[in-house]
């Protein structure tokens, strides 16, 4: 259940359609205004940005119950694969797209732009009691997490800390949260050590960690933020020095390596159909509510306004 | 005799003879309908329990195609779920034990103390106040002592007041134990009192007016003439602990873990069947079939239990008519 909790819909939702009506009144004339949009969008890919594009698809039906949007998550690899077949209309991704993945696209024909939708960013938390640690590196992190560890203590971590055991809670297998801390911490998706408390419940995470004096979890960073008064986030040596989790980090990119960049990549091809142009427009105008409801750090409005223009761009390209 | 067997002189009639005196006066619809519908009430059980055999069949096999049965049975390792995948139950298996242990620790002697109790010791005015109380606690949502084991019992008792040595995690079994224990011990109580309350008056008469005490007669004559039931009734709690989920998922975390510890965390086979189902296995994987493989295990253990308890009650019974 980590990180696409709808407990926050309702009061976004009453926001998003106020906000919707308050602007359709002044470009009734350019939009679509009056006639009924319909239709179905595809949109498949990683399962980290599924959350987003579900919220993003319930908000905007709400305005647009014609429309049906389905939301996949093959991966973000699986994702493109599917893309450049020509079989979805948008296609979500927590990285940006390969070289190879290109040049599947481009020998289908198929033009497309990248388009930031929100940040990711993992927090690294342990107990409040922790007084050894305030900074750890990937590398620390990699001895505890990886793959067949046997780490049980602290000071098997780094001979600085003290004897005292070492207790991991971490995300279960399902969970976008999961693959990205392991891609980015043991190198590949997946590879993890498995003798931890894993669930898809945020919240047991927190109670085993406050609870625990040597523990040590991860999970986003928003759900850190509601938690701030049980828990002691850790700074992050990504190998340019230690950096504290928070918005800002996450948003200008220093959090590294545990903060990044989520996007949508629509086809030009989609975005002729009036359908998906209105959900992408709506994707985008509305990013930040749909990113805190979805539990993720908003854009700021730089990248927002970047969103917003190549979205216009790929629209000219594909001509009307 | 023979008067009573006399036809009354209706069924002489001779218009209605033969009719009135050998069969029904109707066919009786409403009659046959009510004993179809209980036989469909008795049936029901039954039927799911068939139900259930069959939609675990089918998986567990494909299960045992892609694992071996031994590798499951043996193994040391669980993670069924992860990239590099892993299927020996037995760390679940062994938190399922020690759970199910130390519940029984506690329901077993409080549930046949409370039982011999309110059966042999107490008024009649009492047990009429009590018996109910105790069999509130049967009636609370398992969910709430998950929680009541996690967020008071550990923190505020175990961890508060241990004696020594290392005290037990937040997540841990021992509390899940306790717990379950307490939420087992009316069941065990309630049976086992009932099964004392059929011992014969007699049995009781005979033995006080030999001289026996109370507590000569309580041991040494209604315990024995009520094992049977005394014994069902335990089977019956351990059939509830090693199948209760919410109390060990909420309050026994859901870390693998082979340790006969109770002051550790460790997943038990119910609480992997839980979290698994929570998360978004696809039909017909490995990863989904092994949801399917672990409670067929579970099924068979219980299975097996009942099995041998019923021989063991009929060795013990005793019949007094």
């Amino acid at each position: 259940m980590s990180r696409n909790s709808r407990r926050y819909l309702l009061p976004v939702a009453l926001a998003a359609v106020l906000g919707m009506s308050a602007c359709g009144g002044e470009d009734a004339g350019t939009d679509s205004g009056g006639t009924k949009l319909s239709g179905t969008i595809k949109v498949d890919g990683s399962s980290t940005v599924a959350p987003l594009s579900e919220a993003a698809a319930e908000l905007f039906r709400e305005e647009n119950s014609g429309v049906q949007v389905t939301v996949g998550t093959s991966g973000t690899g699986g994702g493109f694969e599917k893309f450049c077949a020509g079989e979805t209309d948008i296609s979500d991704a927590s990285r940006p797209i390969k070289d190879k993945e290109k040049a599947a696209c481009e020998a289908k024909g198929i033009k497309f732009t990248e388009v930031q939708v929100a940040n990711d960013a993992l927090t690294v938390v342990v107990n409040k009691d922790n007084n050894w640690v305030d900074c750890l590196t990937v590398d620390h992190l990699k001895k505890m997490w990886d793959q067949g560890s046997t780490v049980k203590t602290w000071n098997q971590v780094d001979p600085k800390f003290p004897n005292e055991p070492l207790k991991l809670f971490g995300a279960g297998t399902d969970s976008g949260t999961f693959d990205y801390f392991t891609a980015e911490i043991n190198g590949e998706e997946g590879r993890s050590r498995t003798d931890y408390n894993a669930t898809e419940d945020d919240n047991v995470t927190v109670t085993g960690v406050s609870g625990t004096k040597g523990g040590l979890g991860y999970f986003g960073l928003s759900y850190f933020e509601s938690n701030k008064s049980k828990l002691k986030a850790v700074k992050i040596d990504g190998g340019d020095g230690c950096v504290e989790a928070s918005t800002k980090t996450a948003q200008d990119g220093t959090y590294t390596p545990l903060s990044r960049p989520l996007f949508v990549y629509p086809s030009a091809a989609a975005l002729k159909r009036p359908e998906v142009e209105a959900y992408l427009k709506f994707y985008v105008d509305n990013a930040s509510d749909i990113a805190t409801q979805a539990q993720f750090v908003p854009m700021t409005d730089e990248q927002k306004t970047k969103s917003a223009s190549l979205v216009d761009d790929l629209k000219k390209q594909a001509g009307s | 005799m023979t008067r009573a067997l006399r036809p009354s002189p209706a069924v002489l009639d001779p218009t209605t003879a033969g009719t009135r005196s050998l069969r029904r006066s109707s066919p009786r619809y409403g009659e046959k309908l009510i004993q179809g519908l209980l036989a469909l009430a008795a049936l029901v059980s039954v039927a799911t329990t068939l139900g259930i055999l069959a939609s675990l069949v089918i998986p567990t096999v494909g299960f045992f195609q892609d694992v071996s049965i031994v590798s499951f049975l043996t193994g040391t390792e669980w993670s069924p779920l992860f990239a590099r995948a892993r299927f020996g139950v037995l760390p679940l298996v062994t938190a399922t034990f020690v759970v199910t242990t130390v519940a029984m620790l506690i329901a077993i002697p409080f549930g046949l103390g409370g039982a011999v109790f309110l059966s042999e010791y107490s008024s009649r005015r009492f047990r009429k106040v009590f018996q109910p109380v105790l069999e509130v606690l049967a009636g609370i949502p398992t969910v709430v002592y998950g929680f009541f084991a996690l967020t008071f019992v550990t923190p505020n008792i175990l961890q508060k007041f241990w004696p020594g040595g290392e005290p037990p995690d937040v997540y841990n079994m021992l509390a899940a134990g306790l717990v379950m224990g307490v939420m087992i011990l009316p069941t065990v109580a309630s049976l086992s009192r009932d099964a004392m309350g059929a011992v014969p008056q007699a049995l009781r008469a005979g033995a006080l007016a030999l001289g026996s005490t109370r507590r000569q007669t309580t041991i040494k004559v209604v315990v024995p003439a009520a094992l049977s039931g005394i014994v069902s009734a335990f089977v019956l709690g351990i059939s509830r602990a090693v199948g209760e989920t919410m109390i060990v998922l909420i309050a026994a975390g859901g870390t693998p873990n082979l340790t006969l510890d109770p002051r550790e965390g460790a997943q038990a086979m119910t609480s992997f069947i839980a979290s698994a189902g929570f998360g978004d296995q696809q039909t017909g994987t490995t990863g989904y079939n092994t949801i399917f493989a672990v409670g067929a295990l579970l099924f068979v253990i219980t299975f097996v239990m009942n099995f041998f308890s019923i021989r063991l009650v009929r060795r013990f019974r005793e019949v007094y008519e």
